[in-house]
């Protein structure tokens, strides 16, 4: 038996005074009077620490001036609101696309990497496993300036999201291959002997559920395709990043730009974690809808394995 | 002939740097990484808090956001260091997150009864801690750490991005003179694809010699 010693989120404030009061309760004994103080001089000393942390960056920031009111007087002017949200539009359409296209191309990839067909299962193989180990970077060096030399010349937008779907896809190609994997293959047999042919089985039957099983992790890596589209910088695309940069350069405020910068990133991504977060515990409760057979003993050695 | 070849000392140079942040930063994010999650089980309330929302901070943000922040703008507040160390630091932080996403996952795969019994033995937390959880939680772990060191090396590029001479910005270097794109941003692709081989067999081995059976 084994238990989720950290949850993914914090555990709500205590209901009652009989409910656990620790997230991680089996790792230590319900506290008795010398213990409570001893935690308590604990989280004293522990906050004492965080706000001398905070007060010396505070202090530095404000000795350098950092913190003058007019340095941050430019983010109350809904013009400059207005250039950055256009940014983050830019941000949330290469991120559409590449999801897009990715996913897409992630689902031909997991089956070619399960087909029966052993140069088809290379292929993909190979594939995702190029495409994973090369830094996105060298493949947006690669289309800015290997496709211009052989006079091929693609907009902006497409020399940021051809890299990424690149990339993405073999990620994504090895999540679906997880949740395929996870399914019992009774689902796959059960819809051949009904009648169905084997593309029928995988469209109706297999994929389905299997993505309905990875979808937290599909939502965790769309967080990661959301920050990776910060690269638009390099290739000057129009997104959040890229705008900040020039709205620092133009205002001559290079601190409170990209702090700001980093807050819109933030709140934009935690809430797609929190989503994710969210459907893991449902998934968590309702578990999953297919009864788990036992697995019969002279079934074992055949059963299929992660290639 | 190769361009890469022609620059033979450049190249190695640059790849001495990538390997060096990939080492440093590696081994750094790892120490931090495993601190941050014993502060997430640790029964005070305000580490608990702290290090859920350190791991949050940088799970949500673009590591190139944080690189500028670093490199151009906090010299603004008298927050300098020489490039490739701010980089290196950037790394360590940001990716001790991943780190401590993986050994947290890790935790959770012990037993209840092996905390019990070392409860039950009258050993303290930090005891059950450093002697019963985390020996388990990170051999159970070997795998994703390794995955996510290789993204560590692969994020070791972005530096070229404020100017670090690594691997990357060398070829691009190299490139601007030599101008065969096709040929030199390969080879650099074929040397990245041997780190990040290298560091998966690595992992492999090491969880074969470490691993638990069950």
């Amino acid at each position: 038996m084994t238990a989720q010693l950290i949850p993914d989120r914090p555990a709500p404030a205590r209901r009652s005074s009989r409910a656990p009061r620790y997230a991680a309760a089996f790792l230590y004994d319900e506290p008795g009077p010398q213990a409570k103080r001893r935690h308590l001089i604990g989280s004293l000393v522990s906050c004492l620490v965080f706000a001398v942390v905070v007060a010396l960056g505070l202090w530095q920031f404000a000795s350098h001036g950092q913190l003058d009111p007019e340095k941050w007087a430019p983010f109350t002017d809904p013009a400059v609101w207005q250039y950055l949200f256009v940014g983050l539009l830019g941000t949330l359409e290469a991120t559409a696309v590449v999801a897009v296209l990715g996913a897409a191309l992630g689902v031909v990839l997991a089956f070619g990497r399960m087909s029966h067909r052993v140069w088809i299962r290379r292929l993909s193989g190979g594939y995702i496993e190029i495409a994973r180990t090369v830094p996105v970077l060298l493949m947006i060096y690669l289309m800015l300036f290997g496709l211009p030399q052989i006079g091929i010349n693609v907009p902006t937008l497409w020399k940021l999201a051809i890299p990424l779907t690149i990339a993405n896809s073999a990620v994504f190609a090895e999540i679906i291959r997880a949740g395929v994997l996870s399914l019992p293959r009774g689902q796959r047999e059960a819809a051949l002997s009904l009648g169905l042919r084997s593309t029928q089985a995988t469209r109706l039957v297999v994929l389905p559920q299997a993505v309905r099983n990875v979808t937290p992790s599909l939502v965790t890596q769309l967080v990661s395709l959301m920050k990776d589209t910060s690269l638009g910088f390099i290739v000057a695309f129009t997104e959040l990043l890229y705008r900040g940069q020039v709205l620092a350069t133009y205002l001559h405020l290079l601190i409170p730009t990209y702090i700001v910068v980093t807050f819109i990133y933030l709140v934009v991504n935690g809430s797609l974690s929190a989503l994710a977060a969210h459907l893991q515990q449902r998934l968590h409760r309702t578990g999953s809808p297919i009864p788990r057979l036992p697995r019969l003993p002279a079934l074992s050695g055949t059963s299929r394995k992660a290639s | 002939m190769n361009p890469l070849i022609d620059n033979l000392g450049l190249v190695l140079e640059a790849l001495g740097t990538t390997l060096l942040m990939a080492v440093v930063a590696g081994v750094g994010s790892i120490v931090l990484g495993v601190l941050v999650t014993v502060a997430r089980v640790s029964p005070i309330r305000a580490l608990r808090v702290a290090a859920f929302g350190y791991v949050q901070f940088f799970i949500n943000v673009p590591l190139l956001a944080l690189l500028l922040l670093a490199v151009f703008a906090l010299p603004d507040a008298g927050l300098m260091l020489p490039l490739t160390p701010t980089a290196i630091i950037v790394l360590i932080v940001y990716e001790a997150a991943y780190v401590a996403e993986a050994v947290r996952s890790g935790v959770n795969t012990v037993a209840v009864g092996q905390l019990e019994a070392s409860r039950a033995l009258g050993l303290t937390l930090a005891q059950s801690l450093r002697l019963v959880v985390l020996p388990q939680a990170l051999r159970a772990v070997v795998q994703p750490i390794g995955n996510v060191m290789i993204a560590l090396a692969m994020n070791t590029a972005l530096a070229a991005a404020v100017g670090v001479v690594e691997l990357t910005a060398a070829v691009n270097k190299i490139n601007l003179v030599a101008a065969q794109p096709i040929l030199i941003f390969s080879s650099a692709g074929v040397i990245y694809m041997g780190i990040a081989l290298a560091i998966g067999l690595a992992a492999g081995r090491v969880e074969r010699k470490v691993a638990i059976v069950r």
